[in-house]
């Protein structure tokens, strides 16, 4: 049995209790709706995101794998030098997108190079092929990369979102509405309570007053009777 | 306009500057942290982040879950994949489900 509530019994307050109760059990129904709502959407995005880590893990070890080799054979100062000053530059522009009133960033990127085919910062005397591959596999790897972030965010964001909401329902579902109820039950049961109580001190009452006339009358009859025969 | 920042060990994140990502390599989780905190401030949207050092400040990485702005994302480093990033995911899903239900908890 829920606690209740330390109110006073009284009609006025079993009006606005009821006016709760009502808006608790709207304010349930949404908040259950939004929650299935948004679980339904996380976990699809979930699952996603695992995928698009797991792709991106595997193709950044090919990424590293090629950087690895490439420095064994290339002395680290060049190697530094060659990647001193980059050709491209990426500019990253931030949008919005709402999924069930949760704000998500939407990144969406530009490459500042002059040549799109010619991404290599440095020449090819020095350097080795594997270099070359590791940079436009990074290079390739890159909007993925951004996705994968993207999708974290939106994982992560939603998560959020969505433990609040299961709080909240939670919250309605065990403790406000069970104490509502039994607020206004108890206020109810002490109304009636002092409904009955009145009528039998109003039947009392009643019964008082009635004998106090027959009795009267009595009297009185028994005056006139006597008063008769004295005559 | 935003501009994408990796924080990691020299050797992993060298080749992340030819693409033209801004690089700040560091080994200390130390000074990741303070970079991660500057560079947080600034017009970084996302955060690439090594694993190796990720562990370390993971911390000061959620203070940046609940915000839209920056991204902070593990990848791993080149020592290879430790499950780090995946973890993340992981604990997203239990964070929203109250259990993971979906990668099974295989480690």
């Amino acid at each position: 049995m829920a606690e209740r509530m330390n109110v006073n019994p009284t009609r006025m307050m079993l009006t606005s209790l009821k006016k709760r109760l009502k808006t608790a059990t709207r304010g349930h129904k949404l908040m259950k709706d939004k929650r299935d709502e948004l679980m339904k959407e996380f976990l699809e995005l979930a699952r996603e995101n695992g995928r698009l880590r797991q792709e991106v893990e595997e193709k950044l070890a090919d990424v590293y794998k090629n950087f690895t080799v490439a420095s064994a054979i290339m002395s680290s100062e060049v190697m530094e030098e060659s990647l001193m000053f980059p050709k491209q530059g990426v500019m990253l522009e931030v949008g919005n997108r709402n999924i069930m009133s949760v704000d998500v960033p939407v990144f969406t990127f530009k490459t500042t190079a002059e040549d799109p085919t010619n991404i290599f910062p440095y020449g090819f005397a020095r350097t080795t092929g594997e270099l070359d591959n590791a940079i436009s596999a990074l290079s390739d790897l890159f909007p993925l990369m951004l996705e994968l972030a993207a999708k974290e965010k939106e994982t992560s964001l939603l998560a959020a979102e969505l433990e609040k909401t299961r709080r909240r329902v939670n919250a309605l579902e065990y403790v406000m509405i069970p104490r509502l109820t039994a607020t206004i039950k108890y206020i109810q049961m002490k109304l009636d309570e002092n409904e009955r109580g009145n009528q039998t001190r109003l039947m009392k009452v009643k019964d008082m007053m009635l004998a106090e006339v027959i009795q009267e009358k009595r009297e009185n009859d028994m005056r006139e009777l006597e008063s008769y025969v004295g005559e | 306009m935003y501009k994408i920042g990796v924080i990691g060990e020299r050797d992993s994140v060298l080749g992340f500057k030819a693409v033209g990502l801004d690089v700040f390599p560091t080994s200390k989780g130390e000074e990741a942290k303070h970079t991660l905190h500057r560079i947080a401030k600034e017009d970084y949207a996302i955060i690439y982040i090594t694993e190796g050092l990720a562990v370390q400040i993971q911390k000061d990485i959620d203070e940046y879950k609940d915000l839209k702005i920056p991204a902070v994302i593990t990848i791993p480093g080149k020592e290879g994949s430790s499950g780090a990033g995946m973890d993340n995911v992981r604990k997203s899903v239990e964070r929203a489900v109250g259990a993971d239900i979906l990668f099974g908890g295989d480690k």
